[in-house]
């Protein structure tokens, strides 16, 4: 069985319906790549598939044995992370926190897991800086070990790449790939088609017409053209 | 100087009063950093006022034993408070602003219209103010505080990691399984408890400053979370220390002492903290 099967997906707020008609499944290893307007929805739909949100109508359903909280997630930073005091090994040991249950305090095992996810996302020097001083790259590296301490399968991104210079936004699809390559499945949120088309395998865009697809499929389909089409006139601008 | 101490500390509600005073500035102290970064700051300021127009009513019925009404009340409009604060019509700033000013006004006619005390001003000035109560805790009241201390300790250790989860990233924590809304709760309760039995000590107006003062010293110098808690709590103590003694030997309030000596330890923190461009841990 697929990792996620949704059917049907109607999202909003209580009587305001923003998108609806929302079919797609992810299988273990995809990359699916999520794009479409401001506004379409894009980011309530991650919330629902996390479980933050309610969906109008439709089903989600996890298969696998994947549960609902195995799901790793990069949220977009908030304004009180710009000026909290933590230091990068709390906050990616703060990913541990749905292993540990009611537990208080870290298991010696969770504690060896968060250093093997800071080694993997090459921060282990800076464990013990302050997470305000670092660099935007720095910081979402921090955010994408804690997701990896949750999560051994499923990652869900939200724009991980808004607000990093070019250099450091290559290096971060860079590591996603990674991540990919290694087994682990990502569902990333994108304002940047071109990026999603260069590493995605799957592409749902969400807006006025709904397509779900591989990226070949897209490419070909209407809506992929339009929206290139779209995307082209925008930055010429 | 010390013979003078050594004369006062002789007396046991002197020494009840260091006891009490020294455990409630550490557990205001340990709130103190979660609810500064929350932006939640003015909550503390909020609730106190909310337990001032308790008190004032617990004082008109003439109850013995005031915590009875004004621990449950000032829960309530914590739980309250909170609720609101996350998606209601009126805004979280603006919803505590009118509930704290509110219940002030309430409070204070309440006692002037009620009141069968003949000192109405000195009563509600250490309400307010925290004068002498401090001085004048009976035998029962230091239980009830050590208790509830302790109870605070305990709480916040067992559940320090889950408030660091829900304090940083509110979003993740919720995304993976942890039941965000209950800490929350579990914060916005232990607050009101912290905010009931510092009221004994520096009065209700001035309870905000024992809460964010540590706090926001000890975010000018140090940069890990667990840092910054431990240094509040411990300067929390030292500070109410201080001012205790000061106030015992100079005769000067409590309340407004030991915040005055929390002001100064905030001047030096920040100093030192531009001084020294913060230590890297």
């Amino acid at each position: 069985m697929s990792l996620l099967e949704v059917r049907e997906l109607a999202l909003g707020y209580e009587s305001h319906k923003i998108t609806e008609n929302i079919s797609f499944t992810v299988n273990s290893g995809d990359y699916l790549c999520i794009v479409g307007e401001n506004g379409s929805g894009k980011s309530t739909l991650m919330k629902t598939l996390l479980g933050l949100q309610e969906a109008i109508s439709g089903s989600i359903e996890t298969g696998d044995g994947l549960k609902r909280s195995e799901i790793g997630y990069l949220p977009q930073q908030t304004v009180v992370q710009k000026d909290f005091p933590a230091s990068v090994r709390e906050i990616v040991l703060s990913g541990c926190q749905a292993r540990s249950g009611l537990r208080p305090f870290y298991s010696s095992g969770e504690k060896a897991l968060a250093a093997e996810n800071m080694e993997r996302m090459g921060i282990t020097k800076l464990a013990r800086r302050c997470y305000r001083e670092l660099s935007g790259g720095q910081q979402q590296r921090v955010l994408l070990a804690r997701a990896l301490c949750a999560t051994r399968r499923l990652l869900l991104l939200d724009e991980p790449v808004s607000g990093l210079d070019p250099v450091v936004t290559a290096e971060m699809y860079g590591l996603i790939s990674e991540l990919n390559a290694s087994g682990i499945t990502i569902i990333m949120i994108s304002h940047d088609i071109a990026a999603a088309l260069r590493y995605a395998s799957h592409i749902l865009h969400i807006g006025s017409s709904i397509f779900f697809g591989t990226k070949d499929e897209y490419l070909a389909s209407g809506a992929g053209k339009a929206f290139l089409m779209q995307q082209e006139g925008g930055s010429g601008k | 100087m010390i013979d003078k101490l050594g004369l006062y500390l002789q007396y046991p509600f002197v020494r009840y009063a260091l006891i009490v005073g020294v455990l409630i500035a550490l557990c205001s102290s340990l709130l103190g950093v979660t609810l500064v970064l929350k932006r939640f700051s003015f909550i503390g300021d909020g609730l106190s006022h909310v337990a001032f127009g308790a008190m004032a009513i617990a004082s008109v019925f003439n109850l013995t034993n005031e915590m009875l009404i004004v621990l449950p009340v000032t829960v309530i409009s914590a739980v309250l408070l909170l609720r609101t604060g996350q998606n209601a019509k009126i805004k979280g700033d603006a919803a505590i602003a009118m509930i704290s000013v509110g219940a002030l006004a309430f409070g204070y006619l309440l006692m002037n219209v009620f009141s069968t005390s003949s000192n109405l001003s000195g009563d509600v000035c250490s309400t307010l103010f925290g004068s002498t109560s401090i001085l004048t805790l009976t035998g029962r009241e230091v239980w009830l505080c050590v208790a509830l201390s302790v109870a605070v300790v305990i709480i916040f250790i067992f559940f320090y990691n889950k408030i660091f989860a829900v304090t940083f990233d509110e979003a993740f924590a919720r995304a993976v399984g942890t039941k965000a809304e209950a800490y929350n709760l579990l914060i916005a309760v232990v607050t009101a408890v912290i905010i009931v039995i510092a009221m004994n000590l520096v009065g209700s107006l001035l309870i905000s400053a024992l809460v964010i003062f540590p706090a926001l010293s000890a975010m000018r110098i140090f940069r890990s979370f667990k840092s910054v808690t431990v240094c509040s709590a411990v300067l929390s103590v030292v500070c109410a220390f201080l001012g205790m003694i000061i106030s015992i030997l100079a005769g000067t309030p409590v309340g407004s002492t030991i915040v005055a000596v929390d002001v100064a330890a905030f001047i030096i923190f920040y100093v030192t903290g531009m001084v020294k461009g913060g230590i890297q841990k």
